[in-house]
């Protein structure tokens, strides 16, 4: 085990998977010689050089476009979108053609590709670069949507995202690249799409998060604990494919449910989550399952205002201590 | 210059011009004929007064040459080896179809073709090409894309980001826009500041040429010396084929757009006649070659009716197949 940042975990998947497999390329907007607005990318153009690390222009629905014209040639393309706010100018590529491609060919074309895209709010960038657009992904059939939050599990879900055949929208977020873990040594370690994780066994009730609400759910939860509230906390890690058993096992045990996502609230992931629960653990609930999301504003600029729209630890508590008064 | 026919290609290769553009009409004008009966259904753009375009382009390319176009496809798909039975087995929406009756008429794909889809949001298609001639110069692979595309889709941002993309990356695409004046309703005119299409290029340093789209053998020299052009330099050229649908944009278009004696004027321009007539004076084919050849055709089209008829519907349980890869599926199991 080694400790390090989500950045160099992210960067060392794709250090590995590039010398894997050289059908692996990698472009998106200073991707090469700036090597990434984020550092993602840092020292990639001098291992492998400009044709397979490639800069490009300014044009987000032709970086998916052309990723999706690569893989559907032979290549496993890596798209960088600068942050998830610009799959906005790409949406025609990702929606219409990415996750289409496949269906509408009648399963004649695999998309073996991902698009990493930084996003989520907390740094004062405002209305236009702080939103979180999984929603908008995972509504979409034909798309993987990954979730890392841990160093681990952003080396290893990156490395299952290339290597599969399926296209894979892969969210980092921001706040997350200098959050340290321990991740594995073992280059062929990989974590599988579609499986969640339980990273913290709990009785009373469960917390169903994913990015960066896990580490926040997880720190609800050791707070929680000093107050007697044992919480089991669930990662999804991918939001598609969606692993519901693993919730809705833990559900079904604790009989409480706190669903927590970063995107606004109506329509939000935790809707589907919570619609899920409802579904299939209605007799086990001893409490209405309770959300936790962001508030349905555009992001404000000040540092006051802007706290108020993410979710923050004290949030997910109060929301536990309320389920676990409630009672059906 | 000798504009014989005979100078150009032999007699074999000019008469296939014949036999394919007759099959692409008769196609398309059983397509029609099957909407009104409600066998085919949703869209349906027909082809019509087009067929000179797609089959000197196809003729003037590699047959591992990559193709796109857009959704008024299906003679492209027919003219690059598709069977007509499976691509109207496709319209009927029906399994035996060639993509098991889930993409329909403007969805046709066959990769074992190289004939990379047909797509139906405008020019969603450019950078598709761009990345699939991406793709095979970093395999080296000695093909280029062809991507074919009408008027209405060059003030769409894809078709600037995909020049502009093609160009500096120095990538084998042949832009080919087949001009008939409309997009749906709306006419060149109306809607492109420039209404030369191929000059719209040089923004982007992309030669460019115009060419007639009515006439298969000018379509055929100009695709081929474009195609070896954009081959032999690595680079993106464009070409402007200037054509007219006969019919509307989709048949639930009447087309009023248009005067009557404005359709009139481009059917005496209608490229089948006029390439039979050139074929009967130059003493390559009798009345009665050709007319046998119509026959073929409209047989080849009936075959095709029928078997879409007989197919059988697709299963229910084949609704949720194809969302996601299989396990284990094999990637682009035709390059190799």
């Amino acid at each position: 085990m080694a400790e390090m940042n989500c950045r160099d975990a992210l960067n060392l998947a794709l250090k590995e998977e590039m010398r894997r497999d050289p059908s692996v390329v990698i472009w998106g907007e200073d991707v090469a010689l700036y090597e990434g607005s984020f550092k993602v990318t840092r020292g990639l153009l001098a291992e492998f050089g400009e044709e397979r690390i490639k800069d490009t222009p300014i044009s987000e629905n032709s970086i998916i476009g052309a990723a999706i014209g690569a893989a559907m040639g032979g290549l496993r393309p890596v798209a960088e979108l600068m942050t998830v706010n610009f799959a906005l100018l790409a949406m025609d590529q990702i929606v219409n053609h990415m996750a289409k491609i496949r269906y509408m060919f009648g399963g004649k074309a695999g998309l073996p590709m991902v698009v990493r895209a930084p996003g989520g709010g907390g740094s004062q960038l405002a209305a236009q670069h702080s939103q979180s657009l999984e929603t908008y992904f995972m509504h979409c059939p034909g798309l993987y949507v990954a979730v890392p939050a841990t160093p681990a599990d952003a080396r290893g879900l990156l490395k299952s995202a290339i290597r599969d055949n399926n296209p894979v929208m892969f969210l980092e977020h921001e706040l997350l690249y200098n959050s340290r873990g321990e991740v594995p040594d073992d280059p062929e370690f990989t974590v599988p799409l579609g499986v969640a994780e339980i990273k913290r066994r709990g009785d009373d009730v469960t917390i169903v998060a994913y990015s960066r609400m896990t580490l926040l759910s997880l720190q609800a939860a050791e707070e929680l604990e000093k107050e007697g509230v044992s919480c089991e906390v669930v990662d999804l890690r991918t939001l598609a494919p969606l692993d519901r058993t693993t919730f809705l096992e833990s559900v079904k045990r604790t009989s409480r449910a706190v669903v927590v996502s970063e995107c606004c609230h109506t329509c939000g992931v935790g809707a589907e989550l919570a619609a899920c629960i409802f579904e299939n653990c209605f007799d086990s609930l001893t409490a209405p399952v309770r959300r936790v999301s962001g508030l349905d504003v555009p992001m404000p600029y000040s540092r006051r205002l802007e706290r108020l729209c993410i979710p923050r630890v004290e949030d997910i508590v109060a929301a536990v201590k309320n389920v676990m008064q409630q009672k059906y | 210059m000798d504009t014989r026919l005979r100078a150009i290609l032999p007699d074999q290769q000019l008469l296939k011009f014949y036999e394919q553009m007759t099959l692409c009409r008769e196609f398309e004008e059983s397509c029609a004929e099957q909407y009104t009966k409600g066998h085919i259904t949703g869209f349906l753009h027909l082809y019509s007064g087009q067929e000179a375009v797609a089959v000197g382009a196809t003729a003037g390319l590699h047959p591992d040459d990559y193709i796109l176009s857009a959704y008024r496809e299906h003679p492209q798909a027919i003219v690059r080896g598709a069977d007509p039975k499976v691509v109207m087995a496709e319209l009927f929406g029906k399994a035996t179809g060639l993509c098991k009756g889930k993409g329909g008429s403007m969805h046709l794909f066959e990769p074992e073709l190289a004939f990379m889809g047909g797509y139906a949001i405008v020019g969603g298609q450019f950078p598709i090409a761009v990345g699939l001639a991406f793709a095979s110069k970093y395999r080296r692979e000695d093909r280029i894309s062809v991507c074919f595309f009408g008027d209405g889709a060059v003030n769409q941002g894809n078709f600037h980001e995909g020049l502009n993309w093609a160009r500096l990356w120095e990538l084998p695409v042949l832009f080919i826009c087949e001009n008939n004046f409309y997009g749906i309703g709306t006419e060149v005119r109306r809607s492109s500041a420039l209404a030369d299409i191929h000059k719209r290029t040089c923004g982007y340093d992309i030669p460019s040429e115009k060419v007639d789209g009515m006439d298969v053998i000018a379509v055929y020299q100009a695709v081929k010396h474009a195609a070896e052009w954009v081959s032999g330099h690595g680079r993106p050229y464009l070409i402007e084929a200037v054509t007219y649908r006969f019919r509307g944009h989709s048949m639930s278009d009447p087309g009023r757009y248009r005067s009557p004696a404005e359709v009139e004027l481009w059917k005496e321009r209608d490229p089948i006649p006029n390439f039979a007539r050139r074929l009967i004076d130059e003493g390559i084919a009798t009345e009665d070659t050709l007319a046998c050849m119509r026959a073929k055709a409209a047989v080849l089209v009936e075959e095709a009716v029928k078997f879409a008829e007989e197919s059988p519907w697709p299963e229910d349980d084949e609704v949720c197949n194809d969302v996601y890869a299989p396990v284990g599926e094999e990637v682009c199991p035709w390059l190799k």
